[in-house]
């Protein structure tokens, strides 16, 4: 038999909403779990890589220093690296704070909004910094391929992996083709 | 008498005199993909989206005279690139932000990028702050979405009148501006019914309280390719224009 594809997944910042709707493969998992196998995903539990995977799946862009730090390793395991959904791809909803001061952000966010109680702009040491922008990863790491919506459907992530077992190059017919 | 030709990819399209590549191209069933032309109003050229090559150069379609005996070419992998390229350039130039646009699916600007195949934006981001206008009773003026077609600007001029847009600064500093002593549009003559409401390509300019009558997943671009659209919509236009 031949050696199964390994596949990893992580969420940097997003929802999980992609990682949802990748499970919408519903029963097609099962097709997939006779080619392909597991590695670190928060479907398995696994946090690190244990070896170089053949695909890696990002959700989510990046928005504190933890995700640059997660998606540098990550990028490093994968053979191909591909940007899942909006956020990962142009940074999502959480850029709506780009146009606007951190500072501000933080201040409104936890001191100056309506009904906050015991402001304090959070500090402690376990939190990762947060960075002034959202970025997409793009702007991080390379990326192979990038799998626009909000989320994906099951069906474009489900063509994108059968094109990819299949061993062809993978590409998006243009009726899958969505941004929201 | 034979009427004058010239070929789009190799295709004979007859044109009458006086008209664009892009209204020869539309009255023959071809599409060119464009943004900031619309052919109820003159031409702006600005976008380029429409760039074609004509005897080996790059021209903008909308633009550009039909003469007899000319060689287009349109459809190729070569300008489709560009186009994309171009497409992916006004994505990261303002804030595109799909999932949270009531225009999604009715947006031009996201139709083309479908049409062209883009799935990133492969630039990085510039997230430029612009100013939100939502001081009318009945139209939002979303300047994150704008992308200086200037359609609005020819409507409220050319048919409406009242002069109420126009594009202020230059390069990245562009922006939309409104035509009154306190730069808003609550303090403009414009109105729910202006074609200048109703021309916007991209999601910046809106009539409020109407935004999600049709479900996502069932609008016009959900539907159909912006090619399929846009023809069956501007062919009667041109048509009616040109005989």
């Amino acid at each position: 038999m031949a050696e199964k594809l390994t596949i990893a997944t992580t969420s940097l910042a997003g929802c999980f909403g992609c990682h949802m709707s990748f499970l919408d493969i519903d029963e097609r998992i099962l097709a997939l779990a006779e080619v392909a196998r597991f590695d670190r995903s928060p479907l398995t539990d696994i946090k690190h890589c244990r070896d170089r995977v053949d695909l890696g799946l990002v959700e989510g862009g990046v928005c504190n220093a933890e995700n640059v730090h997660t998606l540098r390793e990550f990028r490093r395991h994968c053979r191909i690296l591909v940007a899942v959904g909006a956020c990962a791809i142009n940074g999502g909803l959480p850029t709506l704070r780009n146009p606007i001061a951190l500072e501000e952000c933080l201040q409104e966010a936890y001191r100056d909004g309506i009904g906050v109680e015991n402001p304090q702009i959070p500090d402690d040491v376990e939190l990762p910094l947060l960075l002034d922008k959202v970025h997409p990863i793009h702007e991080v790491v390379r990326v192979d391929y990038s799998l626009p919506g909000c989320p994906p459907s099951a069906d474009v992530i489900w063509a994108f992996l059968s094109d990819l077992a299949a061993g062809g190059e993978p590409s998006l017919p243009r009726e899958l083709i969505h941004y929201d | 008498m034979t009427r004058p030709t010239f070929q789009i990819d190799g295709k004979p399209v007859t044109f009458t005199e006086g008209q664009t590549i892009m209204e020869a191209a539309t009255a023959a069933g071809v599409y060119i993909p464009h943004l900031c032309h619309n052919p109820e109003f003159e031409p702006h050229g600005s976008c380029k989206l429409c760039t074609v090559k004509v005897n080996g150069r790059n021209c903008s379609a909308c633009t550009f005279p039909a003469a007899d005996g000319q060689e287009v070419l349109n459809d190729t992998a070569e300008l489709n690139e560009l186009r994309r390229t171009i497409t992916q350039m006004l994505f990261v130039e303002g804030n595109h932000l799909c999932p949270s646009c009531e225009k999604s699916g009715n947006c031009q600007l996201q139709a083309a990028a479908y049409f062209l195949g883009m799935t990133d934006a492969h630039f990085p981001f510039f997230y430029p702050r612009r100013e939100l206008d939502a001081s009318h009773p009945d139209i939002l003026l979303d300047r994150d979405r704008c992308i200086f077609c200037a359609l609005c600007v020819r409507a409220s001029r050319d048919v409406d009148g009242k002069n109420v847009f126009a594009i202020g600064g230059r390069g990245i500093d562009s922006r939309l501006i409104v035509n009154s002593p306190s730069g808003r549009l609550a303090d403009t003559p414009i109105a729910a019914t202006d074609k200048a409401t109703r021309v916007c390509p991209v999601g910046a300019i809106l009539i409020k309280r109407h935004g999600f009558e049709v479900p996502i997943g069932e609008r016009v671009y959900d539907r159909h390719t912006i090619a399929e659209e846009s023809l069956e919509r501007e062919e009667p236009i041109v048509e009616a224009r040109h005989g």
